[in-house]
């Protein structure tokens, strides 16, 4: 055996004893099978089903009522095979044979009869998942970043308190009818991590005494109006995690705005209120929940011992991959192509975390079958992470196991290359499915992918940082506002037709240092491609030295540029002509969007978000 | 109880009595049978693929053999397999039952009433290491009676009808989006997808029953199954209503091609762009 390699995977699994919290239970299936036919027979009300219904984690399919979404909860995007397997049988038999991962680490099934939801809740109920609050005022799926515990930036792996924050907060009456969702999310260093655009989010940290615990951010998330979360404290003890989350719940839960609808995110609040008032409360209130917290509640949360169990227990040497650093991989093969854009070294030396290409976050049940395979056989953790960027990350492959990893899952043909750079486009379900969604941004976003990979700037490392994020309204399900070049969609009067169109923003970044996009133009649906390609063209003639086209976007919407382009005002010009529509009768193409056959027409209806 | 299990029977029956086999025929009773040489196994798969290998005694019978036959064209095939008017016969496939479903129909329909499928497909009958055998059999040629079951068919005149009437349900059985697409009128969706279990080509009957119930429909009602064209989804769709106990179940053979081809109307929904959301 080669002693520069990780050691043999298949004897090594022994280093994860993670145990697997049951989430779902058996009599909430039972209960909303019940409550379907009480409410086909009209026993209870529309509304009164409409909240019920979403507190289990199925939103109305668009302007179908009988039919239903359904957001499976992956606390921490951590999937088992079995789970995997599962989410396969249960798409074939009742949804599209096709599984979806949202930008908040679920898993989504589409178009499922309202009258067999109960059978998809009991299959996951077999595999310890659960649908539960996964929509509806409460405390949505608790996320946290695919690289904890393999991040070679991180103090220590937050994952441990993210599924006990999940799992206290679950069925917890606390959080059973806020004003509004409420959504947390950890990183686990400064750069991964949705931490600025949550209600609550939290990177890991250890202090001068060698103490952990936590920069908490307060206040922040996507929407029609967006704001970035405020940092709480320098530093906010391990101890006292639980205790100031339970305080912000209970603030937003007496204070949140309860009269309007479009208000009603904590956000606003604390807006509203001002950070220095707000950030007061917080504190006060937290003292008050230490002061009366339970004894029995606390003893819920320690997480210490899970968190020792999972410390890798040797040192394993390096091994490295020759293609990992190399700038040029033209003349090399796919798996070369497909380890620069998909592969990333872990921490833990002679392990590699793959991530698996998606098209918009889709992936066929035969396909998740085989992922799963290949996740039981070369993961030594043995479970996948799901990804905000619509991807699975497959984590602990040892070095030797990478070709064969690779092999196996291009047997279903999972390995499109791009995953870690901007052909990976996200887009939100859209009008494949949503009710409030203007645009298909959904098919955009896959387009967008292929047509990049197509012309291989997935390899082009001057892209690589650069994202692109799509939300077929303005409501930032897909995240545009933190994209380096992002859509959201809505609908332009041309003269006296309709086209589908997207406002682009640039410039928008996650992570602690994240920043929203700033607002450049509206685009029509069939012209984004051209317009990307454009940005990139002029990007390519104006950068300068070895800037990426994030660094050089940044520049520009700061008003900073060095070349002809000064800033946003010069690109408009630049951009505006590929902007241009012809009148539909010389273009009629143009006034449909992707995946449609008939002209556009903006059709909505009730959203079930704030239901 | 619609399966039957060979340990509580008893044992003395023999190939003279023949017995009234369940609609789905577990692999317990199917072996004793075989045994006894007291049932007619029918392979539906291709012929060369029957050639390599199949289930010990069966006949070949691939299914486009049947599919543009007449009654009496189909009774010449049961008397050139050897399939007298009382022997049980039992029909399997590689196809998860599909194409199995529609010849065991057919038979029911031209009057061979014992006729069942077999609960599993081939692959796993011979995963399970169940004996199999390579030799093209033949059997004597026999008599058998023509006797058309009009109670389990539907064509297009009819279903036009009992769309509009209470206490029948018409089920699609094709998949969700092609039944979001277009489908018959009030036609309800049960996709054949979620009729079959991991291990057996049809979940067990009180589950069927259950997704049955979850749509608030009973199961005394009258139910006729549709599906794309050839009437092989929509055939397996038939042997589940019948094992979750359903006693009158029509098939509508000539199914949705057949219903579009006479230009009847449609339920149509073109509000969403379903479509690209599959991965495919």
């Amino acid at each position: 055996m080669n002693n520069n390699v990780a050691p043999d995977s298949k004897h090594d699994n022994n280093l994860f004893t993670r145990s697997h919290i049951k989430w779902g239970k058996k009599e909430e299936t039972d209960n909303f099978a019940q409550k379907v036919k009480l409410f086909r027979r009209r026993s209870i009300s529309e509304d009164g089903f409409r909240r019920f219904r979403l507190q289990h984690g199925a939103y109305g399919s668009r302007l179908q009522m009988g039919y239903s979404m359904i957001r499976i909860k992956i606390p921490s995007g951590e999937i088992t095979p079995d789970q995997l397997e599962k989410i396969a049988g249960l798409s074939e038999a009742f949804s599209i044979g096709s599984a979806h991962v949202s930008t908040r680490q679920n898993i989504q099934l589409h178009w499922v009869q309202l009258e067999d939801v109960s059978e998809v809740m009991r299959g996951l109920v077999d595999v310890g998942l659960t649908t539960r609050e996964a929509c509806g005022n409460t405390v949505r799926n608790v996320m946290c970043s695919h690289f904890a515990g393999v991040c070679a930036k991180e103090e220590f792996d937050p994952t441990p308190y993210s599924k006990a924050i999940a799992q206290f907060f679950l069925r917890n009456p606390v959080c059973q009818n806020l004003p509004r969702k409420f959504k947390i999310n950890f990183s686990c260093c400064a750069d991964h991590g949705l931490v600025r655009i949550a209600d609550i989010g939290l990177v890991p940290m250890i202090n001068d005494n060698g103490v952990k615990g936590f920069r908490i951010y307060l206040g922040g998330g996507l929407g029609a109006a967006s704001f970035l979360g405020h940092l709480l404290e320098d530093f906010t003890f391990e101890d006292r995690l639980l205790p100031t989350c339970l305080a912000t719940i209970r603030l937003f839960d007496r204070h949140g705005n309860r009269e309007n609808m479009a208000r009603n995110r904590m956000r606003y609040f604390v807006n509203e209120t001002g950070w220095d008032t707000f950030q007061r409360m917080v504190i006060k209130e937290r003292s008050i929940v230490e002061m009366t917290i339970a004894s029995s509640t606390l003893e819920l949360f320690r997480v210490h011992l899970e968190n020792e169990q999972k410390e890798m227990s040797k040192a394993h040497r390096y091994l490295k991959l020759p293609v990992l650093d190399t700038q040029n991989t033209l003349s090399e093969g796919p798996y070369e192509r497909w380890v620069h854009t998909n592969v990333v070294s872990q921490k833990q030396e002679g392990y590699f975390t793959a991530f698996v290409t998606l098209g918009a976050g889709d992936i066929t049940a035969n396909q998740l079958r085989v992922l799963s395979g290949a996740i039981r056989e070369f993961s030594i953790e043995g479970t996948a992470r799901n990804t905000p960027q619509q991807n699975f990350a497959i984590r602990y492959i040892n070095g030797k196991d990478l070709y064969n990893f690779y092999t196996r899952i291009e047997t279903a043909g999972l390995t499109n290359p791009g995953a870690l750079t901007i052909a990976s486009a996200v887009g939100c379900t859209g009008t494949t499915s949503c009710n409030l969604a203007i645009t298909n941004s959904h098919r955009l976003a896959k387009e967008i992918e292929y047509k990049f990979l197509e012309l291989q700037h997935d390899i082009d490392d001057d892209l690589r940082d650069s994202t692109i994020k799509i939300s077929g309204c303005p409501n930032s399900c897909g995240q545009h506002e933190i994209a380096t070049i992002g859509f959201f969609g809505g609908a332009s009067r041309i003269e006296n037709s309709m086209a589908p169109t997207y406002t682009m923003l640039f410039s928008g970044n996650t992570g602690e240092h994240g920043e929203l996009g700033k607002t450049i133009m509206r685009v029509p649906a069939k012209r984004v491609i051209d317009i990307l390609r454009k940005i990139i063209e002029i990007y390519k003639h104006e950068r300068s030295g070895t800037e990426t086209l994030r660094q050089w976007i940044y520049r520009i919407v700061n008003e900073a540029g060095t070349g002809s382009v000064k800033g946003i005002d010069d690109m408009k010009v630049l951009l505006s002509p590929v902007a241009q529509l012809d009148p539909i009768e010389q273009d009629p193409e143009s006034y449909k969007d992707y995946g449609s056959d008939i002209r556009f027409s903006a059709k909505t209806a009730r959203g079930e978000c704030a239901a | 109880m619609m399966y039957m299990n060979t340990k509580k029977r008893d044992s003395s029956t023999s190939i003279n009595t023949h017995i009234r086999i369940p609609v789905i025929c577990d692999t317990d009773t199917v072996q004793a049978l075989i045994l006894k040489d007291a049932v007619r196994m029918v392979d539906v798969r291709k012929l060369d693929e029957y050639l390599q290998s199949h289930i010990r005694s069966a006949v070949s019978l691939p299914l486009s053999q049947i599919l543009e036959k007449d009654p009496s064209g189909i009774i010449d095939i049961l008397k050139n397999l050897g399939i007298t008017d009382t022997m049980p016969v039992v029909i399997y496939d590689d196809t998860f039952g599909a194409l199995a479903a529609r010849v065991a129909w057919t038979f029911q329909y031209v009057g061979h009433p014992n006729t069942a499928l077999l609960e599993m497909t081939f692959s796993q009958w011979k995963s399970m290491g169940l004996e199999t055998e390579s030799k093209n059999n033949t059997f004597p040629k026999t008599e058998h009676t023509l006797l058309i079951n009009h109670e389990i068919q539907a064509d297009a005149s009819y279903v036009d009808l009992a769309k509009e009437q209470e206490n029948k349900f018409l089920i699609d059985t094709r998949e969700r989006l092609n039944f979001l697409t277009e489908h018959i009128p009030n036609a309800k969706n049960m996709p054949y997808t979620m009729l079959r279990s991991d291990t057996n080509i049809l979940r067990k009957p009180e589950e069927i029953r259950r997704l049955i119930e979850n749509r608030g429909m009973s199961i005394d009602s009258e139910f006729i199954t549709y599906c794309g064209s050839a009437g092989t989804l929509s055939g397996l769709a038939y042997y589940a209503l019948k094992l979750a106990g359903i006693k009158n179940v029509k098939l509508y053979s000539k199914s949705f091609r057949d219903w579009k081809m006479l230009g009847k109307s449609k339920e149509e929904f073109k509000e969403a762009n379903y479509w690209d959301l599959s991965a495919d």
